[in-house]
């Protein structure tokens, strides 16, 4: 049962064939199963999970009407807040914290019906992009354990690759979605910003965050997407407009007339930079073959300020940390210790002495770049040029739109890396999101779509539209996974 | 601009980010830093006048959001047990923190 | 710096000029907090109007509250600011554990009001009025902290104490900023100017009805900025703030202290410390607090979890139109209504009474005895306490149910003191007290009658004067019967029994 897609296993919970707790349990067994070698979850709640899918199955013998994915398990990453679950980002600094409340997203998919069956293992405060940064331990990735599975969602897109669950949430604050899908072969959108509540998503980058699916096909994404969108009065950068028609699109999925824009400055050439993995180039080459026979009219477009994106995000992101993250303070909740060798340690010193023995290399490491970008004298030469660069990629975007409907990219240069390959180098490991970070910057939407694999490995193709078009996301995606098939893990390696 | 940033830099920064840095630590990020913002020091040509960034304004939102507001209805929040579940220490149904030596 | 250095505030100001800058804090009274929906009584057991916004817990965001940006407008208007067409909120990043997410939520360079004025009147030193203009150089929106307790140790002060507790009940609840330009008067009235500037602000803040404004309950704070130039320079001297002055006489001591300290250390040739002071309402001096460094660096940027505020210019002049009259046209009117003297309205206002007086005459009480009570038995109690008039723990209602008492018959004005103290104990209303403390006035003839026979009996001297006709004489015999009856007689009717009998 573990290998059904969400639409499959809800038309048979809706037909009455399976229930909603055998579906859980099956989920729950898988993730014992295997979950030993991928180290996916970092929490399981077999017992919530297992009496939110008998209260799915009682209330569907009791005939009511039941949201479309109402009894599919599903995984949350770990940095949106939970009531009785803990929520801990991945970090040592909130190990053991109950939130007293749920995030947006959490309270729409229990209103859904979906039973949760646990949170999903990231990098530190989603910084990082292997997966690698977690306090509890690197994921693996299920199609060779000794490679990391992307970041910072590695657990989500694990998990879902593995078929430990059908359906999981991640977040991208700069590809944390679709990167990860890229490296496990899994469906990964990132949601126009502001299409999905942030309210109880842990902050890393709160004008990039956005939360969104992580499935193995393309419908379920949009399943999934429909569940989770929409205005939220408690999170003032909701957009107060209606979901786009996301099912309808993934249905569709023809990309006949559509007009598709390759990215000179995101396809890995050696006149930008290179570093793209020759076999991912070639698989993408051959994917834009795929959609010019399927009808669709693809033209070459230049965002000429995408190459000053990885620059631009590593400065907004880090200021934007460093003050998202001055909350952890050993005070009111969280990790509290005292300096070594101290005695009666002041709140000054107990602060300081949490936030080194909480905080893992790399989140410091973001935390003092974004604090030197804001700081006085500096301001204006990083955050402030950085906010510049911003605009300029967003007027790259509107242009290319103005002459496209979608434009496509492989969504990261290479595959999956083994584990360790780009610890101590982090440049080369900020590099893996080249492809991912301007939507973040701009706040338009991306979908990673599985596209087959180069030498055993997955790799991914992304689309990106216009803000607020995110449909347009789903017909291309799904039209592709026509094309391509969906990449299907045979068996944990 | 200099994108020099010495050991010293970054233990003024560490202290505005209230993290007591080991020496280990301010030896790998003094060293790790400039090399870093060497790299997205490139904002800055990308921006500049001669590049023509002055008409270009600086994007704080993604998206054009503005008077985003709510009524003055008080809404049900936590209770004090909810809100000192999770503290470190408690007492008289009050955060319990060490002693603060300075003040704000 | 010993106390005996000081220099006279009048000698101080012979060299040097005094350069003022106030910056207000006002609490607004909206019903909820200014980035989310929990309340903001004041009182309330601790930690129990919190939310995970106001309480900084991970993944909680802030959305503005309609209501405090109305009175942010409303406030920038009635001081004569421009309201901007568009303005941010920014974060001010500093660690400190009152403040759940160790930034403040605020306004930087984009603040909602700005360039406006307010003019005060006070007392020249030839005694005519003089009115100074004071400038405002912006009023912004942003969010208070918690309240800390300090334990252990002997003070309950924050020095040497073991471990604090913390509150974050006030934290969030909305607070405008009102920030002057420098401000440059008669250095012989640069105590009164700030005084009367802050008490302006009170009023304005109590008239637009967007705050308690209570000093003693920090709903309204005042940080005095102070430096020195010597006189005729144009070079500004080191400031020093002193910060979270709470009543209006401290303002204006906080100021003369400030001055005669400044004068001390630059006349002995020292360097003023750039720092923060508190003032010490026991004996009107300052402490050092802490010195600004260029740790300082509060990495303001805009805040990226709410959207710009763009107040609609039509919305802007629709509340315009909603400003009570402007504080000294109302003075102005009132005088008239009331017909106050010059002297007494500047005493009215200088008390910090004018509302409290007018609030008093709306209960029915002639305006002569309304400033009678506020300005002379009230003021003495407020004094004597260290506190402002409006901090008194008693209400214009009640203090003109005092009078009604009185104008029955019920009390005299001796009493009425008596009753006053009762109230101000909390003893319960004017009523309560007379009934609880036997106070009424005996206006029972077969009481009263026996008294006075008393009365001319012990005093046969003046009993026949006024047989003689000398009936101003009856005063004497009166207060013998007052103070036989412990002032507790009606008067009137005393005098007619002594008329009956000897007239």
């Amino acid at each position: 049962m573990h290998q059904l897609s969400a639409a499959d296993l809800a038309q048979r919970l809706s037909s009455g064939e399976v229930t909603s707790v055998e579906a859980t349990q099956a989920s729950l067994d898988r993730i014992a199963a295997v979950d030993d070698r991928i180290n996916a979850f970092l929490h399981v709640d077999a017992e919530g999970a297992l009496a939110a899918a008998a209260d799915v199955d009682a209330r569907r013998a009791a005939g009511e009407s039941l949201a479309a994915l109402a009894g599919v398990p599903i995984a949350v990453k770990d940095v949106l807040t939970t009531i009785g679950q803990p929520t801990t980002c991945g970090s040592r600094m909130l190990e053991g914290w109950v939130p007293p409340y749920d995030s947006t997203v959490v309270a729409k998919l229990r209103a859904a019906g979906l039973p949760i069956v646990g949170k999903t293992n990231m990098d530190e405060f989603a910084m990082g992009s292997s997966t690698e940064h977690s306090a509890y331990g690197p994921t693996r990735n299920p199609w060779d354990t000794s490679r990391i599975p992307g970041g910072s969602g590695g657990g989500s897109a694990a998990a879902v690759a593995a078929q430990q669950v059908p359906l999981a949430i991640g977040t991208d604050t700069g590809g944390s979605i679709r990167q990860p899908g890229a490296m496990t072969g899994t469906v990964g959108v990132k949601p126009t910003y502001g299409g999905v509540s942030r309210y109880g998503l842990v902050a890393m980058a709160s004008s990039l965050d956005q939360a969104g699916p992580v499935t193995r096909t393309v419908l379920d994404a949009a399943l999934l997407h429909e569940v989770i969108a929409g205005h939220d009065p408690r999170d003032s950068t909701s957009i107060d407009a209606p979901v786009p028609a996301v099912v309808e699109a993934a249905r569709r999925g023809d990309v006949a007339g559509l007009r598709i824009g390759v990215v000179r400055e995101l396809h890995g050439s050696a006149e930008f930079g290179g570093g793209f993995q020759p076999g991912v180039r070639q698989r993408f080459d051959e994917v834009v073959e795929l959609l010019t026979g399927a009808g669709a009219d693809v033209v070459e477009v230049s965002c000429p300020s995408f190459v000053h994106g990885i620059a631009a995000y590593y400065l907004v992101m880090p200021s934007e940390v460093s003050s998202n993250l001055a909350k952890f303070d050993a005070m009111r909740y969280g990790l509290r210790v005292g300096p070594e060798g101290v005695p009666a340690p002041s709140a000054e010193q107990v602060m300081a002495a949490s936030r080194d023995a909480g905080f893992g290399d790399e989140v410091k490491r973001r935390i003092i770049l974004g604090t030197y970008a804001l700081s006085s004298g500096y301001y204006d030469a990083y955050y402030g040029s950085a906010q510049k660069v911003r605009t300029l990629i967003a007027r790259d975007f509107a242009a290319a739109f103005e002459d496209v409907d979608v434009l496509v990219s492989p969504t990261a240069p290479t595959t999956a890396w083994p584990l360790g390959e780009k610890l101590d180098d982090p440049l080369a490991m900020y590099l893996a999101d080249v492809a991912t970070i301007p939507a973040n910057l701009a706040g338009v939407p991306g979908i990673s779509v599985p596209a087959g694999l180069v030498d055993g490995l997955p790799v991914g193709i992304q689309f990106l539209a216009p803000a607020l078009a995110d449909d347009r996301l789903y017909n291309a995606g799904a039209a592709l996974e026509r094309l391509v098939g969906t990449t299907t893990l045979e068996e944990i390696a | 601009m200099s994108q020099g940033i010495s050991r010293e830099d970054v233990a003024h920064l560490a202290a505005l980010a209230r993290i007591d840095l080991s020496e280990a630590e301010l030896d790998r990020l003094g060293a790790e830093l400039p090399a870093i913002l060497e790299h997205v020091a490139a904002v800055q040509d990308a921006v500049s006048p001669e590049a023509g960034g002055d008409d270009v304004e600086a994007m704080s939102h993604p998206q054009p959001i503005v008077n985003v507001l709510r009524d003055d209805v008080v809404v049900p929040g936590l209770t004090a047990d909810e809100a000192l579940a999770g503290a470190p220490a408690a007492e008289d149904q009050r955060f319990l923190v060490p002693r603060i030596l300075g003040e704000e | 710096m010993s106390e005996r250095s000081l220099v006279p505030f009048d000698t101080a100001i012979e060299r040097y000029d005094p350069v003022l800058g106030l910056e207000v804090h006002v609490e607004l009274n909206t019903a909820t907090k200014m980035f989310c929906g929990c309340p903001t009584e004041f009182g309330a057991d601790p930690n129990t109007q919190v939310c995970p916004v106001c309480l900084g817990l991970p993944g909680a965001l802030p959305v503005v509250n309609a209501k405090a940006v109305e009175a942010a407008v409303r406030i920038g208007l009635a001081l004569n600011c421009s309201i901007a067409e568009r303005c941010r909120f920014a974060r001010k990043n500093y660690f400190y554990p009152d403040m759940p997410k160790n930034f403040q939520t605020s306004q930087y360079d984009e603040p909602i009001a700005f360039d406006g004025f307010v003019d005060v009147e006070v007392e020249g030193t030839d005694g005519q009025p003089v009115t100074v203009r004071i400038e405002i150089e912006r009023a912004h929106m942003e969010e208070d902290t918690g309240k800390s307790l300090h334990v252990g140790g002997s003070t309950g002060r924050i020095q040497g104490a073991d471990h604090s507790l913390l509150d974050y009940n006030r934290a969030g609840i909305p607070l405008i900023e009102i920030v002057t330009k420098t401000i440059e008067v008669e250095p012989a009235l640069a105590p009164l100017v700030a005084r009367a500037y802050v008490a302006q602000l009170r009023e304005l803040m109590v008239a637009l009805d967007v705050s308690d404004a209570r000093m003693d309950q920090g709903s309204l704070r005042a940080d005095v900025n102070l430096s020195l130039k010597p006189t005729g320079s144009t070079t500004l001297g080191t400031r020093s703030e002193t910060k979270n002055v709470n009543s209006f006489r401290s303002v204006e001591r906080a100021v003369r202290y400030e001055v005669t300290r400044h004068a001390a250390l630059l006349d002995a040739g020292e360097r003023v410390v750039q720092e923060t002071r508190h003032f010490h309402e026991s004996d009107g001096t300052t402490s050092a607090g802490r010195e600004k460094s260029d740790a300082d660096d509060y990495r303001y940027f805009p805040e990226p979890d709410l959207a710009p505020v763009a107040p609609d210019p039509a919305w802007v002049e629709e509340l315009r139109g909603t400003l009570p009259e402007a504080p000294e046209l109302r003075r102005r009117r009132l005088q008239g209504e009331w017909g106050f003297s010059d002297l007494e309205m500047r005493d009215t206002l200088g008390a910090g009474a004018l509302d409290l007086v007018a609030a008093t005459i709306d209960a029915g009480v002639a305006p002569q005895s309304a400033r009678k009570w506020w300005l002379g038995e009230l003021a003495r109690r407020a004094n004597d306490t260290g506190t402002d008039l409006a901090a008194l723990p008693i209400t214009p209602a009640q203090v003109a149910n005092v009078q009604a008492l009185i104008d029955a018959g019920r009390i005299n004005d001796k009493l009425a003191r008596q009753v006053f103290d009762g109230v101000l104990a909390g003893e319960g209303t004017a009523e309560e007290v007379v009934a609880a403390r036997g106070l009424e006035v005996v206006s029972d003839d077969g009481a009263l009658g026996d008294a006075v026979d008393r009365a001319i009996e012990a005093n046969p001297d003046v009993a026949q004067k006024i047989r003689d006709g000398k009936l101003q004489a009856a005063g004497a015999l009166i207060g013998a019967v007052m103070k036989e009856m412990r002032g507790q007689a009606d008067a009137g009717r005393v005098r007619e029994l002594i008329l009956e009998r000897l007239g």
